[in-house]
């Protein structure tokens, strides 16, 4: 039996590998960004496209995020597949019309004459100092406008997958890629894989509260999870991966094993992604299933602040997660 | 009178019957409004026929538009049947969009119709990405994008415009200036004299043609359309025009200066034409009132057909909302 190859790869490693091998496989790939070509990116996440795949298909564009999205979404009726990398994600807010009022909608208003694959992928630069402009957490704005599939990965190996088949996907995705995660190492198969959308990952095992937390949250998890199993509680750690649509068989599946919710999330706590879990979680569970009233822990309802002490106390911390399982457990 | 002359002329007959087929159009959905057939609203393009319908006349099969909320004479000069299209407005399964869309988003893909839109200027980049998709694809096709005098001062016109003239994207940008918002003259909302002077400053032809004259405005449609053809980059097109029925069957108060209104009366597309295959000795008035009757007729099926059909199922509505994939199983989205 020959051994599978596997190396360790960074997450902006990964999603490099995974634009190359789908551009090598289909012709009906490009992608278009500012500062993607030339400089490959300002992550790296585009590096030595250009020089593979030529001007026509790698494209360094103005900056107009309004109009590469809506140019994204116009290729995408024609039969390309365009991938548009928005340098910083909070930068969508620019381009929200293009994406939720054509990408998403276009297909359903057209009755179905028109399939729209496009890819809107771009960082989230929380944690870093980058201020109130470059550090939103916003995936709950994507869950709510039908239409749109939201993916946000926590690690090389499901970054990779996943964008391969939300390029291959016939419907418009917003990529959502933590800034902090791109120099994380995982490991990556060298064979060609698929990671599927709609399908949650548990990243860890436990029996006593489930923590569901995508991106970087994950990692928080499970540091949290870690910590507490020196106290003799195992925490399960839930990693939705595909924000919408959402594993909730695996998800309410957790929970009704442990009895007990904790949605993690780093963006802002009202209207947020963590109340959407809780509350698809009670469509499917009885009151009766569950343990402990079901947590949220998120970032606080401000703006991210640039000093450093600032944006620690308005970003979840692992001692927030640490408090909300204790109080879940104490209950 | 030269070979190329008659011909042109009998050509004009068809371009009379379209105008004419816009015209009938949008006086039956104002008739079917009033009725409380239609929804929402109709924004008629009674007014600007020559427009469309010089602009596509410019076009080859294979060539893509997209249209705005006014946008019902586009689709029928781009060669949209009218009974779907009457159906989609009466909100009818058997609309072109399930009566999903309505008047402000018709979309039919196999008549190169990329669809409506009801943002203003915001099908600019789409069809910037869709015309140099289709060039990415070997295609030789144009995309003309239609929008408002008002969409000239929306952010994603600069953008758009810029981005094709960089991209040298097979794309026409058709501005029809028909000089008021709802309420708002276009002296209000711009400063400068022609909004196809903006062309510029994105480093490509900017246009003046004369709106109401369809053989102008064929002619321009028709050179900008071989210049991103050969790959030489977009056009704007600015087409004056007025329309000279009240924004839309939703907002019917007219605050326009009565005397402006009847100069641009007798300016009237329809009737310019008209005068010129009459006095060219092409046709008879006779037989120009045949074909507005042909045209009324045409409409007058299409609506009993389309009040004659029925109404989507109620469980339509969650279709389509997603392209098939594996993943699209129930639950999974809410």
């Amino acid at each position: 039996m020959s051994t599978v190859a596997v190396r360790e790869l960074t997450m902006a490693e990964a999603l490099n590998e995974a634009l190359r091998e789908e551009m090598e496989a289909d012709d009906s790939v490009l992608v278009i960004g500012e500062d993607i070509a030339r400089h490959g990116g300002l992550f790296r996440v585009t590096a030595g496209l250009l020089d593979e795949f030529g001007p026509q298909r790698v494209i360094d564009s103005p900056i107009s995020e309004a109009a590469i999205t809506g140019f994204g979404a116009g290729g995408a009726l024609v039969g390309c597949r365009p991938v548009v990398e928005l340098q910083i994600s909070d930068f969508v807010s620019l381009a929200m019309d293009q994406l939720v009022n054509h990408a998403a909608k276009w297909r359903y208003m057209s009755g179905g004459q028109v399939s729209v694959p496009l890819v809107v992928r771009g960082p989230i630069s929380n944690a870093i100092g980058m201020a109130a402009q470059h550090s939103q957490t916003l995936e709950a704005w994507f869950v709510h406008a039908p239409g749109l599939v939201v993916i946000m990965p926590s690690t090389a190996y499901d970054a990779k997958g996943l964008l391969k088949s939300a390029i291959r996907d016939d419907n418009p995705v917003v990529f959502l890629e933590k800034r902090l995660l791109y120099s994380r190492k995982g490991s990556v198969p060298a064979d060609e894989y698929l990671v599927p959308i709609g399908v949650a990952d548990v990243k860890r095992e436990g029996r006593d509260a489930t923590i569901v937390a995508a991106g970087a949250a994950t990692h928080l998890a499970l540091q949290a999870a870690r910590q507490l199993a020196r106290d003799g509680i195992e925490v399960e750690v839930v990693d939705p991966r595909t924000l919408k649509p959402l594993d909730m068989e695996t998800i309410a599946g957790s929970v009704a094993k442990t009895g007990r919710l904790i949605a993690l999330n780093e963006g802002a706590r009202a209207g947020g992604f963590a109340s959407e879990v809780v509350a698809r979680t009670l469509d499917h569970l009885s009151v009766t299933d569950l343990r402990a009233t079901p947590l949220r822990v998120t970032a606080k309802d401000a703006p991210i602040p640039y000093s450093a002490s600032l944006e620690r106390e308005v970003l979840p911390s692992l001692n927030d997660v640490l408090e909300s399982v204790r109080r879940a457990m104490s209950e | 009178m030269t070979a190329v002359e008659t011909k042109q002329l009998a050509g004009l007959q068809q371009s009379y019957l379209t105008m004419q087929r816009i015209r009938a159009f949008e006086a039956k959905a104002m008739e079917l409004f009033a009725s409380k057939y239609i929804r929402g609203s109709v924004h008629p393009y009674t007014g600007q026929e020559a427009i469309a319908v010089g602009v596509c006349e410019a076009l080859r099969d294979g060539d893509y538009i997209t249209s705005t909320h006014r946008g019902h004479g586009h689709c029928i000069a781009k060669g949209l049947e009218l009974r779907p299209m009457m159906a989609e407005i009466t909100g009818r399964a058997s609309g072109y969009c399930k009566g999903r869309g309505g008047s402000m988003h018709i979309t039919a893909m196999r008549h190169g119709m990329l669809g409506a839109d009801a943002i203003v200027a915001g099908s600019l980049a789409m069809a910037t990405g869709a015309a140099y998709g289709l060039r990415l694809q070997g295609k030789d096709a144009v995309v003309v994008a239609f929008f408002g005098d008002g969409g000239a001062q929306q952010g994603i016109f600069h953008e758009a415009a810029n981005l094709a003239s960089v991209l040298d994207a097979p794309v026409v940008f058709v501005c029809e200036n028909n000089q008021w918002a709802i309420s708002t003259p276009i002296s209000c909302a711009i400063r400068i004299d022609n909004i196809a002077d903006r062309a510029a400053g994105y480093g490509f032809p900017g246009i003046v043609v004369d709106g109401n004259d369809v053989v102008a405005v064929r002619e321009v449609a028709g050179r900008a359309a071989e210049r991103a053809r050969a790959g030489e980059g977009p056009t704007l097109i600015e087409a004056k025009t007025y329309r000279i029925t009240p924004h839309s069957a939703a907002t019917p108060t007219d605050n326009r200066d009565p005397g402006e209104l009847a100069h641009w009366r007798e300016r009237d597309p329809i009737g310019r034409l008209a005068k010129h295959l009459v006095e060219s000795g092409a046709t008879t008035e006779a037989r120009l009132e045949e074909l507005a009757e042909q045209a009324r007729a045409e409409v007058e099926d299409a609506a009993a057909w389309a009040l004659d059909s029925p109404y989507p199922e109620p469980a339509e509505a969650l279709e389509d909302v997603y392209a098939p994939a594996d993943w699209l199983t129930p639950g999974r989205l809410a």
